[in-house]
């Protein structure tokens, strides 16, 4: 296992130095953010004073080594919007949108497993058509179409939920978080839904994959002439084999709600990650692009290490090519 | 048979599966009874109806199959008519069942040991956990595993087929049943290995008094182990009857058509016989009996019903036309 994870991290290194090389080359060919930061007003003397402040004057090569080896030091440079930090902007930001993705992600499993495995074992019963349909919806709406009617129905018609911001936070490790209070927690149910509806969907139908498929094992009908309970052969006999698909595709789609939770954050004005960068993207804030690009390259990563970690220890088949290789 | 009373006695036994083509009646009144530690060969050609009746008997045929009628008397108690708490607490516990391909009959992701501790737990909650693991350990010892304590630790594909089959026998021993359906569990194994597992499994039902069917499409399998045989096609018994007088002398045209495909000594350089024709769909049989369009003794009796006779001593066959003058030799 050791060697496998050291193996894996050095995969890693190169995936990261590959991607910054492309995000920064990527960056550097959509507009110019000097049209942007100076005023229209602007003599000559003036722009080329803000290029070298930017440091845009030097040859694009130039740049990109002074950008990987600031990085290297943790130095992703300064927003140009901000004037701050570029990290030290989006780390901020940062445990809103993990907040809500955990969130999301959470539903998806809660909601979607137990769905999914009834509607497998019963395929044929009305409750189990309801929810095939449903996930067929939460499949095909757009997120932020949905978002907009949550507002509407819950927020405004109803007025049970707030629709924009966090609420009130609370400190824990160090981090601001805002499930720990009801009025936080108030503010995280819509969003956290909206997010979740087509990972929801996606997990029923994977978990409904899935059962079908194992259901009609011999090792489970085997598990039935043992005498087992059925509540014993569904829960382990059947979800430890379901579960391999699902935490495969949802590890996955982890980082995918990470780095996309643009919509819904714009909708309900979170002011998580995709927020910031949605602005960025508008400013032309290259240091906060490239940094916020850099991160979710890392996340992704991290993740998939996670999910391939948690892969061997769910399926012992891998495990032992892993010793083998 | 001894008088005292059989430990299973299957009695006109239906599993129909409702299809959408129709009702296909794949075990069409099955009688058989089985003493105690007495082994049955159940024999006949694929879709006859012998695993499904191994099935219906614990209770586990999965829809559209369904068992319309008969009694499955086990000890004196009829499990068509039990509940499925019941059934829970008898299979596994008093009757066992050991499948046909090992490579599939172990949960791949559960350790051995998890297998079989729980199968001692569904049934005794008294027992610890450490005895438990102990009873496993004594199991997988007795089918001839060799050391069994590290062997609990591994996971299924860490095992060959025969040896996982091994340990599915184990399983089905461990609350020492009283009854034993075995569903073909070494077609899937090479012939030394079926040959290890054949005397492993008539010295087990020996030594522990557990009766056993074994069902197989495998005539030389029964050869070697069974006490009784009973030969099915198209969901019917049609011959029933201590094994070496049924191979010695079978009655029934269609046990005498399949002993005489078996290849053997005498019959090198010629053609096997053949039975002519196929297996009947089972969703549309002929009336009467089922094998008249490939008997060579067929004729207007056959389209009525045969019903169970007697021909010889001790021998149960459904046939108007039996081959009394060889059985008579």
């Amino acid at each position: 296992m050791t060697v496998f994870i050291i193996r894996r991290l050095m995969q890693s290194v190169l995936v990261v130095f590959v991607m910054s090389f492309l995000v920064f080359g990527g960056v550097n060919l959509v507009g110019d953010p000097v049209e942007m930061m100076v005023s229209d007003e602007a003599d000559q003397e003036e722009r080329e004073r803000v290029i070298r402040s930017m440091g845009l004057d030097k040859p694009w090569y130039v740049q990109y080594g002074l950008f990987v080896a600031n990085a290297a030091q943790g130095d992703l440079g300064k927003s140009f919007v901000y004037g701050e930090q570029a990290l030290g902007i989006i780390v901020q930001r940062m445990p809103a949108t993990f907040e809500l993705a955990l969130a999301a992600l959470l539903m998806a499993i809660v909601i979607g497993i137990p769905l999914g495995v009834y509607s497998g074992l019963n395929s044929e019963s009305r409750f189990s058509k309801v929810i095939m349909a449903g996930s067929i919806l939460g499949f095909s709406l757009p997120t932020f179409w949905v978002g907009l009617m949550f507002i509407m129905v819950f927020a405004v018609m109803l007025g049970w939920l707030p629709s924009t911001g966090r609420g009130e936070t609370v400190e824990l490790l160090g981090i601001n978080v805002s499930f720990l209070t009801t009025n936080g927690l108030s503010h995280l149910i819509l969003p956290a839904v909206n997010l979740a509806l087509f990972k929801i969907s996606l997990v029923i139908r994977l978990a409904r994959a899935g059962t079908r498929e194992i259901v009609h094992m011999d090792f489970i009908k085997f598990a039935r002439a043992k005498g087992l309970s059925t509540q014993r052969v569904i829960m382990v006999h059947l979800m430890k084999n379901i579960m391999i698909p699902v935490v495969t595709v949802l590890g996955l789609e982890f980082g995918g709600l990470i780095a996309f939770s643009v919509v819904t954050e714009t909708v309900f004005a979170w002011p998580g990650m995709g927020k910031l960068i949605i602005d960025s993207i508008q400013g032309l804030d290259r240091p906060v692009i490239v940094a916020y690009l850099m991160i979710i390259v890392l996340v992704f990563v991290v993740i998939n290490l996670v999910v391939d970690v948690l892969y061997s220890i769910l399926d012992p088949r891998v495990r032992i090519q892993d010793v083998k290789g | 048979m001894n008088d005292s009373q059989p430990t299973l006695s299957v009695q006109n036994l239906e599993t129909h599966f409702f299809t959408k083509e129709g009702v296909a009646k794949a075990v069409n009144g099955v009688s058989f009874d089985i003493a105690k530690g007495e082994i049955m060969g159940l024999v006949g050609e694929s879709g006859s109806g012998k695993s499904v009746t191994g099935f219906s008997i614990i209770g586990l045929v999965d829809p559209p199959g369904e068992v319309v009628g008969g009694k499955v008397l086990f000890n004196g108690e009829d499990l068509v008519q039990a509940g499925e708490e019941r059934m829970r607490q008898l299979r596994g516990n008093r009757v066992a069942m050991i499948f046909q391909d090992p490579m599939m009959t172990l949960n791949p992701v559960l350790r051995v040991d998890t297998q079989m501790i729980e199968t001692v737990l569904a049934h005794d909650k008294s027992v610890s956990k450490d005895e438990a693991r102990q009873r496993s350990r004594d199991a997988l010892g007795q089918v001839g595993i060799p050391s069994p304590d590290e062997r609990l630790k591994a996971y299924p594909h860490q095992f060959s087929g025969g040896m996982r089959q091994r340990v599915a026998i184990a399983i089905a021993l461990l609350n020492k049943p009283d009854v034993i359906i075995a569903d073909e569990p070494t077609t899937a194994l090479d012939v030394t290995i079926q040959g290890q597992i054949l005397y492993e499994a008539q010295k087990l039902c020996r030594e522990t008094g557990t009766a056993l069917i074994w069902i197989t499409h495998d005539l030389a399998v029964v050869a070697g182990l069974a006490d009784r045989i009973s030969v099915m096609y198209a969901g019917r018994v049609v011959e029933q009857g201590k094994l070496d007088d049924v191979l010695d002398h079978p009655v029934h045209p269609y046990t005498v058509g399949l002993l005489g495909s078996v290849p053997g000594h005498n019959t090198r350089g010629q053609r096997l016989f053949q039975i002519p024709g196929m297996t009947p769909s089972l969703l549309k049989l002929p009336p009467g009996c089922a094998f008249q369009e490939r008997c060579p003794r067929v004729d207007g009796a056959c389209e009525a019903d045969p019903g169970i006779t007697h021909p010889v001593d001790g021998r149960n066959v459904r046939c108007f036309h039996p081959h009394l003058e060889e059985a008579a030799q």
